[in-house]
């Protein structure tokens, strides 16, 4: 019995996890710009891919990891520069869907430069899982919850400690004020898709040795990690976190004491009886959060 | 002249809010810009500041063009301005919002500015890590002006700094504006409380829809009848 649940509970937090990055990754762009990127899963999508690919082409692990890092940032920038930038003082509904637009070329660009298999990577530190009350739990796993961890560390630090940091957040508190100050906010945009990008393409890789990628895995990814944001209130960075680990706990109980079948459609349900009930997410209006 | 506006044009999409300006300013003069609510005042500073284009016409800051340049140039040239309404950022604290008013001073010595505008504004220093959204009206209007002097600037532009302030705070206000010219800062001063601006300012321009229709010394204005008659209520 509570061996189970435990069960579930990790495979839970594993995933929820990923959601949570993905749902930070909104909350930084849409704090910046207002904008919701929908091309957040395919941040995802590239990172795993990308080291997938490149591993397979003799890269030492470590540093495919760094390049694919690296080369989401780079595809998250030209993003925020080529398609989303020229589109602004456009209503912020046309750059949504620029968006879209730009998650489905995303994909397609994916499947042409690489191909439409599934990919894995060997687990970090090995596969002997460790036990824990009766439940099994991968090293895998603890890679996935700790990496994420050590992100939103970074995060904290990045918003709280570091100048640049801060100007984004009075650039989202107050664009005004912020350009007023000497705040360069074409930067502050473009560092907020470096940013998400760098939070999406982390998470693709941790996962990919426990569920594998492919050039589509950025479709369910996002949504889920959309609705994690909007469940903790779009635009509050502790909101997205806690949001993204209810998801993911959701999901896993619902997979194991319904159906499998249910999986993914508890991220559709929540972000339905979120817009319906508590338009504001479980963190209320943003305003005096912190990321 | 440190600024010179000429011709200056600006639109909000068909509508025009400026039209013809013809401004000059001197180092180290105060000067007052008045005028009925919807006359232009806020949009001719935003133009000065680059976060309002212009359609037309020149702004000059120390004989260099900048009418194009980007808003944080013009920061990083000695432009500061206190916005209309304080615009402080609420969830950051004090020290914060003080903080990032120095952001284009790559190197600076923040800690001595600190030390300066709490000296100016002691209120600042019994609030410095409590979030800017806490203050009273006043005292977030010190903290925006603290804020716009944090970038030292050489031409400090002031929207409605009085604004639905009480008549005690307003009065500190003015005299911090009068300290600042005599301790050597160009200021250009936005009021609706045109007798109180034109009694402390050099020289002075009336706006009207988008026009300025007078200028003059500051106590010639004052006393001026047109001026009198359509904006200090006597
Ligand atoms: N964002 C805007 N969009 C359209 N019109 C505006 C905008 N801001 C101001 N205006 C118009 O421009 C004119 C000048 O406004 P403003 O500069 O705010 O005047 P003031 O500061 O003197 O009260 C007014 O007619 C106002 O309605
Ligand atoms: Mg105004």
């Amino acid at each position: 019995m509570f061996a189970a649940f435990l069960q579930y509970l990790f495979a839970g937090l594993t995933s929820g996890a990923i959601y949570a990055l993905a749902g930070l990754g909104f909350a930084i762009i849409f704090n910046a710009s207002h904008v919701i990127n929908f091309a957040q899963g395919e941040f995802i999508m590239i990172g795993g891919m990308a080291t997938t690919a490149l591993v397979a082409a003799g890269t030492p692990l470590p540093l495919a990891i760094v390049l694919a890092i690296l080369i989401t940032m780079a595809v998250g920038m030209a993003l925020e520069k080529f398609a989303v930038e020229p589109a602004r003082g456009a209503d912020v509904t046309a750059i949504i869907i620029i968006t879209i637009g730009a998650s489905i070329f995303l994909r397609g660009a994916a499947q042409v430069v690489w191909d439409k298999e599934f990919h894995s990577l060997p687990a970090f530190s090995g596969e002997t899982p460790l036990d824990v009350a009766g439940a099994t739990l991968t090293p895998q796993s603890l890679w996935v919850v700790g990496v994420s961890v050590a992100m939103i560390v970074l995060l904290w630090w990045f918003f709280n400690r570091t100048l640049f940091g801060k100007a984004m957040l009075a650039t989202s508190y107050n664009r005004l004020a912020a350009q007023l100050a000497g705040v360069a906010v074409k930067k502050v945009l473009l560092a907020s898709f470096a940013l998400s990008a760098m939070l999406g393409a982390v998470g693709g890789i941790v996962m990919t040795p426990i569920t594998f990628t492919n050039y589509e895995v950025g479709i369910m990814l996002g949504l889920k990690g959309f609705s994690a944001a909007v469940l903790g209130g779009l635009g509050n960075g502790m909101g997205a976190i806690v949001g993204g680990l209810i998801v993911g706990i959701a999901e896993a109980l619902a997979a194991g004491y319904l159906s499998s079948a249910y999986k993914d459609a508890i991220a559709f349900v929540i972000i339905l009886l979120v817009l319906f009930f508590m338009p504001n997410g479980l963190f209320g209006k943003r305003g005096s959060e912190r990321v | 002249m440190l600024l010179e506006i000429s011709a200056l044009t600006c639109h909000y999409g068909r509508i025009q809010a400026l039209d013809g300006i013809e401004v000059a300013i001197a180092e180290g003069e105060l000067v007052a810009l008045v005028g009925a609510n919807g006359a232009g005042k806020t949009t001719l500073l935003r133009c000065l500041s680059g976060v309002q284009p212009a359609s037309a016409g020149t702004i000059r800051f120390d004989g260099r063009d900048i009418t194009r340049l980007a808003p944080e140039e013009r920061v990083a040239l000695g432009i500061a301005q206190v916005p209309e309404g304080r615009q402080v950022w609420g969830p950051l604290t004090v020290e914060d919002n003080l903080r990032l008013g120095a952001y284009r001073r790559r190197g600076a010595d923040v800690a001595a500015d600190h030390a300066r505008m709490v000296a100016m504004f002691p209120i600042l220093e019994t609030k410095w890590t409590q979030p800017a959204g806490t203050l009273s009206g006043g005292q977030q209007q010190m903290l925006a002006i603290a804020r716009a002097l944090m970038a030292h600037p050489r031409l400090l532009l002031l929207d409605e700094p009085s604004m639905g302030l009480a008549p005690l705070l307003v009065a500190e206000i003015f005299r911090t504006v009068e300290a600042l010219k005599a301790g050597g800062t160009t200021v250009f001063l936005v009021e609706q409380n045109a007798t109180a601006a034109l009694a402390i300012a050099d020289r002075g321009y009336v706006l009207e829809t988008g026009r300025v229709v007078i200028t003059d010394d500051g106590r010639a204005l004052l006393a001026d009848e047109r001026v009198k008659e359509a904006y200090l209520g006597l």
